[in-house]
């Protein structure tokens, strides 16, 4: 028996050293973005620098041509090649990997909030909604709805939207960044409407969420919904993503815009911890600026982005209905009190499925 | 006790294999899953208890279990009659079939879940069909439950067909000389037989279905109380950081899943029993 | 009688089975072949297929180590709790995936005391290679194991007990006597292996961090391209995924057959 015991530990140690091994090969296949990180720790005096962006879903077609138009300003400026990772998802879970120690440079993300929850994991520094113009939004967005050609339900405001028979895509703000947007939209016009009586717009959500056919777990996954499996009559949708739609299938939808809607601020910010580590910060930092600059806010705008510029803005007013009365986020106290009055377990958006 | 340990260990290398096991058992199970319960431990167990038993958390079980239930059933069925015809029939094609029977193991079960989708909404190649006879696939229920007959199918084929490979033809032929009908032959002489690898791969499938994830998000609605199922309750909760709720609700998935697999395991370390 | 069943049998695997697969191989020539050619050397599906491959391999050795020193302590030996082992084996497979990717998240992400550990040395677990590896590994733990299992519990261990009385030592005894026996049962489990490894994707995608051409594995990268509303690519990449499980499902049944001779 006691033979057995030495052999028993003698095997464990015996492993334990070959996983290790293991591990150390294993990371020796990956190589090639070990050394390649090793590298850019001294950015200053290497030939190429690498950062990653972590983003959200709607801003892939943005970032691929942003990042070519970044890579030259860069190499203008410094003489440096930059190699920008991309990285897409839900903004929610994009910034959860962060906060749980994702390498990411810089964030893009859907809201706020998020770039506030990589904040409370301590990975971001408090005070960087000052750290750019304009509440570190560079571009920004708003919610409109998306109908199938000819408007056949006659879809004009939020009001249609309860109406009988009326099939709504919207995802699930619960895992969705971008459907707070369309929930906290609807919110406002309904505030308008009953003059900030808390029931009676409770009970307009209700109605409207009534209406929701699929609660797609992300919003491309309701864009697909309502696009390629043919559901619903109505899908609200971020514009530049309403855009798009219409830009693959030109004969088939239209876009309708509400009298009311929410204007939606992307925040973007450095993740402090990860640049300082990796001596990225410059690189980082310039990359987020650069967003400002007129090519990039222009490139914004063609990707159907409202620019932050004014004057880029006006530029584009044959895209965009300028008009729109666009609610902001102050309205409903800032994100976090939006957070946990709306969002948050129990919060109104439970409790109107709990009816 | 201990003389019948040292009866049984002739064989060499208890210390060994047992040493290599519960060492790659510990690395790659049991410690991560300890990290599960090391992050519910920040509730109370009056919050745990409260989280695991809300009304949205309870319907979200019921979804995955009802659906993950009816999925096994008709995997069941069907994976008997698959194994019997893969076992007792030759016909042309037949290792074609064969060869297809692991494919939902091969095909990413999000690749699965966008072609099952596309197929089965009301303008889709199959869903069109039943549109007609309003019955609405994708989106409900049934969609949930065709996604898990999809991921949970090899499992009852694969248990079974061994066992029915080694059944003896004797017993069948003696009963069907004796004048027994062929259904009646069936369930009394061949269905004990496989009965515990029927039951095997009913747990596998059923404890499959009850997780998955991947094709299930595409095909449900995700509604609230009617097509939202848990793991994506777990999902919802992570992504409001909530680790500890996120864990209490997986911690109620892995004792299901674990009680199954247990039973399971009774089932077969007793038919190993008896048949020697 | 027949008849009936196997028609039933047809059609159930040709509705369930068969149909998603044509659906996938119509959308990926759904732009002819050149398109086709195109989307599948594009550089990040190589690179995906690079990690895919690597992948699969590490989940084939390390489990194929472990599932043959499993099956012998298993069944050649009475020890206390053996249930509750086997039990633990299995568990993998029964996991959801969301929660395999989440509990290495929490074993080796920043929120845990390890992090930093790791950090220390350089070590990215979560959102690397590594982590892919690991739970790539994680998923197929059991299927090489539970192959073998039955077959050696059918066998009995009356042949290793003689050997072993007879004086041979414990590698020769499995080398001469106990792998003959499993041989075709561990090839099998390691073609299952290979094939569930090549396809995870819920556990992947919760710890790769999404890095294009870093830690996106074939799975992954179809996610992503099917999000950029890039459905005949996505289609594309999946059909080599496809392919590749026809390859392998080829080979199960070469082994089968076999292994029944």
């Amino acid at each position: 028996m006691r033979k057995n015991t030495v052999t028993f530990s003698l095997a464990a140690l015996l492993l334990a050293v070959s996983l290790s091994a293991c591990q150390k090969s294993s990371s020796t296949g990956t190589a090639q973005t070990d050394t390649s990180s090793k590298v850019s720790e001294d950015s200053q005096t290497a030939e190429t620098v690498e950062i990653t962006n972590v983003s959200y879903d709607p801003t892939r077609e943005l970032y691929e041509q942003y990042n070519e138009l970044f890579a030259n300003h860069w190499k203008d400026e410094t003489g440096q090649e930059v190699v920008v990772t991309q990285s897409h998802g839900g903004s929610g879970s994009q910034a959860l990997s962060v906060a749980q120690g994702l390498e990411a440079d810089v964030v893009t993300l859907a809201l706020e909030a998020d770039v506030q929850s990589i904040v409370d994991a301590g990975v971001i520094e408090d005070g960087w909604i000052d750290e750019f113009p304009l509440d570190s939004s560079p571009y920004t967005s708003t919610i409109v709805f998306l109908v199938r050609k000819g408007n056949p339900k006659d879809i004009k405001d939020w009001d249609d939207l309860v109406k009988d028979g009326v099939g709504v895509i919207t995802p699930n703000p619960k895992t969705s960044g971008g459907a707070r947007w369309n929930y906290l939209a609807a919110w406002a016009y309904a505030d308008k409407l009953y003059n900030g009586d808390e029931e009676k717009i409770k009970e307009f959500i209700g109605k409207l969420y009534a209406n929701v056919l699929v609660l797609d777990s992300g919003a491309r996954g309701a864009t697909t919904s309502f696009v390629e499996n043919g559901q619903g009559d109505v899908l609200l949708a971020w514009e530049n993503e309403a855009y798009l739609s219409i830009q693959e299938h030109p004969d088939e939808y239209e876009i309708v815009t509400p009298s009311i809607s929410i204007l939606c601020q992307p925040s973007v910010a450095v993740v402090d911890e990860v640049v300082d580590k990796r001596g990225t910060r410059e690189v980082a930092t310039e990359y987020l600026n650069y967003l400002y600059s007129d090519e990039a806010q222009r490139l914004a705008g063609d990707n159907f982005y409202r620019p932050s510029n004014e004057e880029i803005l006006a530029e584009y007013a044959d895209t965009f209905d300028l008009d729109i009365n666009l609610a902001d986020i102050s309205e409903f106290g800032g994100w976090a009190k939006a957070q946990e009055t709306h969002f948050a377990d129990g919060g109104i958006f439970d409790q109107i499925y709990e009816q | 006790m201990k003389k019948y340990q040292k009866e049984t260990r002739v064989i060499p290398g208890f210390g060994l294999s047992m040493g290599v096991t519960m060492t790659m058992l510990c690395l790659i199970v049991i410690i991560p899953l300890t990290s599960i319960f090391w992050n519910t431990m920040d509730l109370s167990f009056g919050e745990f208890i409260e989280t695991i038993t809300s009304k949205r958390v309870l319907s979200g079980y019921k979804v995955s279990l009802i659906c993950a239930f009816s999925a096994s059933l008709i995997n069941a069925v069907m994976g008997v009659i698959l194994a019997w015809v893969l076992v007792r029939y030759s016909f042309p094609g037949k290792r074609i079939l064969d060869g297809l029977i692991e494919l939902p193991f091969a095909l990413p079960t999000a690749i699965a879940g966008i072609a099952l989708t596309s197929l089965t909404v009301d303008g889709g190649w199959i869903g069109q069909i039943f549109a007609k006879a309003g019955i609405h696939i994708a989106y409900t229920k049934i969609g949930i439950t065709l996604a898990l007959v999809f991921v949970g199918e090899p499992f009852v084929v694969r248990s079974i067909q061994p066992v029915l490979e080694s059944l003896d033809t004797q017993y069948e032929e003696a009963a069907e000389i004796m004048g027994a009908g062929k259904i009646y032959t069936f369930f009394r002489v061949i269905f004990p037989e496989i009965l515990p690898a029927l039951l095997t791969g009913f747990g596998l499938a059923f404890a499959r279905c009850l997780g998955e994830y991947g094709s299930v998000i595409f095909i449900a609605g995700n509604k609230p109380y009617s097509t939202e199922i848990a793991p994506l309750l777990i999902m919802a909760q992570l992504q409001e950081y909530d680790y500890a709720q996120a864990t209490a609700i997986a911690i109620v998935m892995l004792v299901i899943s674990f009680f199954i697999l247990f039973l399971m395991n009774m089932i077969q370390i007793r038919a190993g029993k008896r048949t020697r | 009688m027949k008849i009936l069943l196997i028609t039933v049998s047809v059609l159930y695997i040709g509705l369930l089975l068969v149909l998603p697969l044509i659906f996938v191989l119509i959308q990926a020539f759904g732009n002819g072949l050149q398109d086709y050619l195109a989307n599948i050397t594009d550089e990040y599906t190589v690179k995906a297929v690079e990690l895919t491959l690597l992948a699969t391999v590490t989940a084939l050795l390390v489990n194929t180590i472990f599932g043959l020193f499993a099956a012998w302590a298993v069944t050649k030996f009475q020890f206390r709790g053996k249930k509750v082992v086997t039990t633990m084996i299995d568990l993998p497979l029964s996991i959801s995936p969301v929660i395999a990717g989440l509990i290495f998240i929490l074993t080796f992400g920043r929120s845990s005391p390890l992090f930093d550990y790791f950090n220390q040395m350089n070590l990215k677990i979560a959102y690397a290679v590594p982590g892919v590896l690991l739970v790539t590994v994680f998923v197929t733990f059991p299927f090489i194991s539970r192959e073998i299992i039955p077959v050696l519990l059918a066998q009995g261990k009356d042949e290793e007990e003689a050997a072993a009385l007879m004086g041979a030592g414990g590698f020769e005894i499995f080398r001469k006597i106990t792998f003959p026996h499993i041989k075709w049962a561990m090839l099998y489990g390691v073609v299952l292996c290979t094939a569930r490894a090549m396809g995870e994707f819920g556990a992947v995608s919760v710890i790769s961090g999404n890095l294009r051409g870093k830690t996106n594995t074939i799975p992954l990268h179809v996610q992503i391209l099917y999000n950029e509303f890039k459905y005949a690519p996505a289609f594309a990449v999946s059909s080599v995924l496809v392919v590749m499980a026809i390859i392998i499902l080829v080979v199960r049944s070469i082994v089968e057959y076999r292994w029944k001779k």
